[in-house]
């Protein structure tokens, strides 16, 4: 028995360790100077640490810009997707209307259409508004999606109805109800949607590249595949471009875990 | 504050008003920003909207059916088909077996500190996919490259993984896996975890096997589970678009050409956009087809 | 609750000062965007002081695009009306955007000028630039494409000066590559993913890339093929090598003999030069492309990218200022010295630093023989997504020779379908 322990463990250590080493290997090379990467074999430590990539970054590159945007149209969208989600989720979970489950069904079967299938005409749409290549050629697709009212329809289903009747009898109008009852209540939900959110915008990447003209617009993973597009000789410099685009996630992710997980969890139960 | 009599508050619980305000922003939202761009795509790949269309659209014409028979003349396209099912067929299985894998050993009574296991296997998942795609771009270079450094520790000759076509979807295949399994494998532990101990503890009295617990408790109460999983991620794998965008350029010889990286090439590039308005209907076609297929696979089962 | 007032409150404040931060012109100047890729326009960006200065009242703002996404980035930006005033266009994408009515032609600026005349400019090169008797770009810088090789390597395979026809050219390939019997390396790079070499080729054959007033492929013209077949045989006897990812770095793989020849443009004259250093330095060189037969040089392609001025521009005329400026001799002058670019403006080369150059010498001598290709919008993909493939399916033996050039042919023909109906609809 314990040499069954014992093995599972190192099988454990060494497949933990296998799958970091490549943000060892990038960390490491973003802190190397030019060329310095390209070695055999390849080093794990820099032999001498060096800033320069990081400062071609932000000052020849301009990536600082770029960083900005990320994190602007990340908390922008997870903001008011948050709001407009939560509503609906709200409307889904405690009311009761005409066509409600019908509605609800048909916009769950939706989700298996793929994205990529809307986004030609919003393109051709959102030209007609002069809107490409703006914060809000990002956010408006952003604005609402289901799996986010789905989530939270979920949630609030067990939020007890007497709550809610305590509060309309005392006076409360629906708003009130949404903003002093359910919105607190719902608030685990909230941080593990708005995580959700968060890094979905933050790591999107096709509907940016195509939305995004200017360099100056762009957000980092756009801004890294067209680095790469220049200086495939250089795996410095890319490391060093990964690092800044995957630290801020990977903070996002640790710090709040527990609700991230859980959210998965929760996506997969079905009703 | 309790009002005297009867308290005709203006919206009931039953009102529909409210909810329809409720619903409002949300469900306008996606009513003009994704339906509509759907109901456009459809009738759009219908035309011949191009790079002429752009400059003046009186060039564009209704071709009816053309595009999509011309994607069924069309080499590339069945090219980009073929890698992409080869992609999902493969990796899927692949991604879900370690998945379950992994899974099981951290949901086993044997192991302690779970969360950092857990973790390591996990970060992967969060990571911004075109960053790490850029980063095994260089794992995978023939010289200089720890993919092939590694090989070499157990006396394999260096491969030019995304210089050979036989190899380069394999390379990316490996990068997916490796990308991906943390996600499925917490969605697997929540199932384990979701199991009756009893259950087990009835087949050991029988002096039933660790495989046959396996084979006869554990995959059978996974199948819900088991078919979620399946799903979201061939519905994940067929859009297959920044791995090859990044690290191949759909190369070589075309062999990791994806749908989605077609379609983005035939829109977006060379601003056939009837033509790849049809490439993404035949994806979603496809992607429509492959989850009926599985559901009614499961239900098949079941019987 | 608070943690989201508190969020939003950032939120708000970010927007804010990002938001302050980005409007500080000054109201009375008129602000010309330029867009420009790559090398150029890091160091285009030095050259405006002086304009601004001879010029006060404009302002000129530089933005930099990437040569890979630029094509793409410039429609997109045409197709949302979001276009700068000027920008630097490849010559071959010049055709494309004139058809997008999304340039102006410039006759009108060209006869009121002092400064930019046809005469100036190679004549090859200008040609590029007219379309339906329109001329729509000044030509900026040029280049074409030529051979750089090792000339140490070349006189130990018997060769003292480059080969000057086609027969020679394989020939010396057979003998370097008989000089490394038992290592990897090669005689010529001709990556399959680079169309120009196949063109360039072709038309030295005598081929018309396209027929019926560009509206079909002509692929499979006997000249075509010829030329096709030539350079096939250079993989297939493994004379040029197959994959291209080994060649990671070009320069280093040149400096390492990989291979001894290339056939490329002027941009990789400086990292030629700082690979081969010490005593590599004087064993590398360039020369004219030799030809078909025995008209030396043989014809290479009028390269290069040409100053435009978008429709929608509200200040044509101050664009202009600019676009003679960089015309001028002395701007061409300096502009070389900073990139390397090539000056567009005859006048330039007669400077004695860039006739002193002894790699300059080959590009001088093939611009008195270069041509363009197609001036058809769909000639990026052809060129890009067509050519290529079809070559490198060839070059890798799954297609003959013959196949790939037919089916080269009937996708040109499918791509071009819309060409024949608006010219038969006009």
């Amino acid at each position: 028995m314990k040499i069954k322990k014992i093995l599972i463990y190192i099988f454990l250590g060494v497949t933990s360790i296998l799958t970091l080493v490549p943000f060892i290997w990038m960390i490491s090379a973003s802190f190397m100077a030019d060329g310095k990467a390209s070695v055999f074999p390849p080093v794990f430590w820099p032999d001498e640490f060096v800033f320069s990539q990081y400062e071609n970054l932000f000052i020849r590159l301009n990536m600082a810009r770029n960083f900005l945007n990320s994190l602007l149209l990340s908390f922008s969208v997870t903001i008011i997707s948050l709001f407009f989600n939560s509503m609906a989720g709200f409307a889904f979970a405690k009311y009761r209307f005409m066509g409600k489950k019908k509605l609800f069904n048909i916009l769950l079967s939706t989700m298996i259409i793929p994205s990529q299938v809307t986004m030609l005409p919003l393109f051709l749409m959102l030209k007609s508004m002069g809107l490409i290549n703006t914060y809000m050629a990002i956010i408006i697709p952003g604005l609402a999606n289901i799996f986010g009212i789905f989530l939270i329809r979920q949630y609030v289903l067990a939020i007890p109805d007497s709550l809610i009747e305590a509060a309309r009898i005392d006076g409360a109008t629906d708003f009130q109800i949404y903003r002093k009852i359910i919105l607190p209540l719902a608030i685990p939900i909230l941080v593990t949607l708005a995580i959700f959110t968060f890094l979905g915008t933050w790591n999107d990447f096709l509907w940016p590249l195509i939305a995004l003209t200017d360099d100056s617009m762009y957000t980092l993973p756009v801004a890294l595949a067209n680095l790469m597009g220049e200086h495939t000789k250089d795996p410095e410099l890319m490391m060093a471009g990964s690092v800044l685009t995957i630290i801020p996630v990977i903070i996002v992710f640790l710090v709040l875990q527990k609700y991230y997980i859980k959210g998965i969890m929760m996506g997969s139960v079905k009703e | 504050m309790i009002k005297p009599g009867i308290n005709k508050n203006k919206f009931s619980i039953s009102s529909s008003r409210a909810a329809y305000v409720f619903l409002a922003p949300a469900l306008s939202a996606i009513f003009v920003f994704f339906f509509i761009p759907v109901i456009a795509a459809f009738l759009i790949s219908f035309t011949d909207f191009d790079i002429y269309a752009l400059g003046d659209i009186s060039t564009v014409r209704w071709i009816g059916f053309s595009n999509y028979l011309k994607l069924f003349d069309d080499p590339l396209f069945w090219q980009a088909l073929k890698n992409t099912f080869y992609f999902v067929i493969v990796t899927g299985p692949i991604s879900i077996a370690v998945s379950l894998t992994a899974a099981l050993l951290l949901n086993s009574k044997l192991v302690k500190y779970k969360a950092i296991f857990r973790l390591s296997y996990f970060i992967p998942v969060v990571t911004t996919l075109v960053a790490v795609a850029i980063v095994w771009r260089f794992i995978y270079h023939p010289k200089f490259g720890i993919m092939n450094y590694l090989l070499s520790m157990i006396a394999i000759n260096p491969i030019d993984w995304l210089g050979d076509p036989v190899w380069a979807m394999p390379a990316i295949m490996l990068m997916s896996v490796w990308k991906n399994f943390g996600y499925n494998m917490i969605i697997f532990i929540a199932g384990l975890q979701n199991i009756p101990e009893d259950l087990y503890e009835a087949a050991s009295i029988e002096g039933a096997s660790a495989w046959q617990k396996f084979r006869h408790i554990t995959l059978p109460m996974l199948a819900p589970t088991t078919l979620f999983i399946s799903i979201i991620t061939m519905i994940g794998y067929f859009q297959l678009f920044a791995e090859p965008y990044v690290m191949t350029q759909g190369g070589p010889l075309n062999k990791t050409l994806s749908i989605v990286q077609y379609m983005y090439q035939e829109g977006f590039r060379w601003w056939n956009m009837g033509y790849s308005a049809s490439i993404a209907f035949v994806l979603f076609f496809i992607i429509f087809l492959g989850t009926l297929i599985q559901f009614k696979l499961q239900k098949s089962e079941k019987t | 609750m608070k943690i989201i007032k508190n969020t939003v409150k950032v939120f708000l404040c970010a927007i804010l000062l990002f938001s302050l931060s980005c409007s500080n012109k000054n109201e009375r100047d008129t602000t010309i965007k330029f867009w420009a890729m790559g090398t150029e326009a890091e160091y285009v960006t030095r050259l405006v002081p002086e304009f601004e200065r001879r010029n006060p009242g404009i302002k000129v703002e530089v933005q930099q695009i990437p040569w890979t996404a630029a094509q793409e980035k410039l429609i997109t930006a045409f197709a949302s009306d979001n276009t700068p005033d000027a920008c630097q266009l490849g010559n071959t994408w010049v055709p494309q955007f004139a058809y997008l009515n999304g340039i102006v032609s410039l006759d009108k600026f060209i006869s009121n000028s002092s400064i930019v005349k046809k005469d100036n400019y190679f004549n090859g090169i200008w040609d590029t630039n007219v379309i339906d008797s329109l001329v729509y770009g000044i030509p900026w810088y040029v280049d074409t494409r030529i051979m750089f090789y090792r000339s140490d390597i070349f006189k130990r395979a018997g060769y003292d000066t480059p080969p000057k026809t086609w027969v020679e050219l394989y020939d010396l390939a057979k003998k370097i590559k008989s000089l490394f019997p038992n290592k990897e390396k090669y005689a010529i790079y001709l990556p399959t993913n680079e169309w120009a070499p196949f063109i360039i080729f072709g038309l030295q054959a005598g081929a018309n890339i396209l027929k019926d007033n560009n509206s079909r492929g002509n692929f499979s013209s006997k000249e075509f093929k010829t030329a096709f077949e030539f350079l096939i045989k250079f993989h297939k006897e493994k004379l040029a090598p197959l994959g291209i990812s080994q060649v990671t770095n070009v320069y280093q793989a040149f400096a390492d003999e990989y291979f001894s020849m290339y056939i490329s443009g002027p941009w990789n004259i400086n990292e030629f030069k700082k690979w081969m250093v010490g005593n590599l330095s004087d064993k590398w060189m360039t020369a004219p492309l030799p030809s078909k037969d025995n008209n030396y040089p043989g014809v290479s392609l009028a390269g290069g990218a040409s100053l435009v001025i978008f429709k929608n521009s509200k200040h044509k005329s101050e664009t202009w200022k600019f676009i003679e400026y960089l015309s001028e001799s002395s701007t061409q002058i300096n502009f070389f010295n900073l990139v390397n670019n090539l000056p567009a403006v005859k006048e330039a080369w007669t400077d004695s630093l860039i006739s002193q150059d002894i790699y300059m010498k080959a590009f001088y001598e093939q611009f008195n023989n270069v041509t363009a290709t197609p001036k058809i919008p769909e000639w990026e993909q052809i060129a890009f997504s067509k050519v290529q493939q079809y070559a490198e399916l060839a070059a890798r033996g799954v297609m003959s020779a013959d196949e790939a050039l037919r089916n080269l042919d009937k996708d040109v023909d499918i791509i071009l379908e819309k060409r024949r109906w608006l010219i038969g609809n006009k």
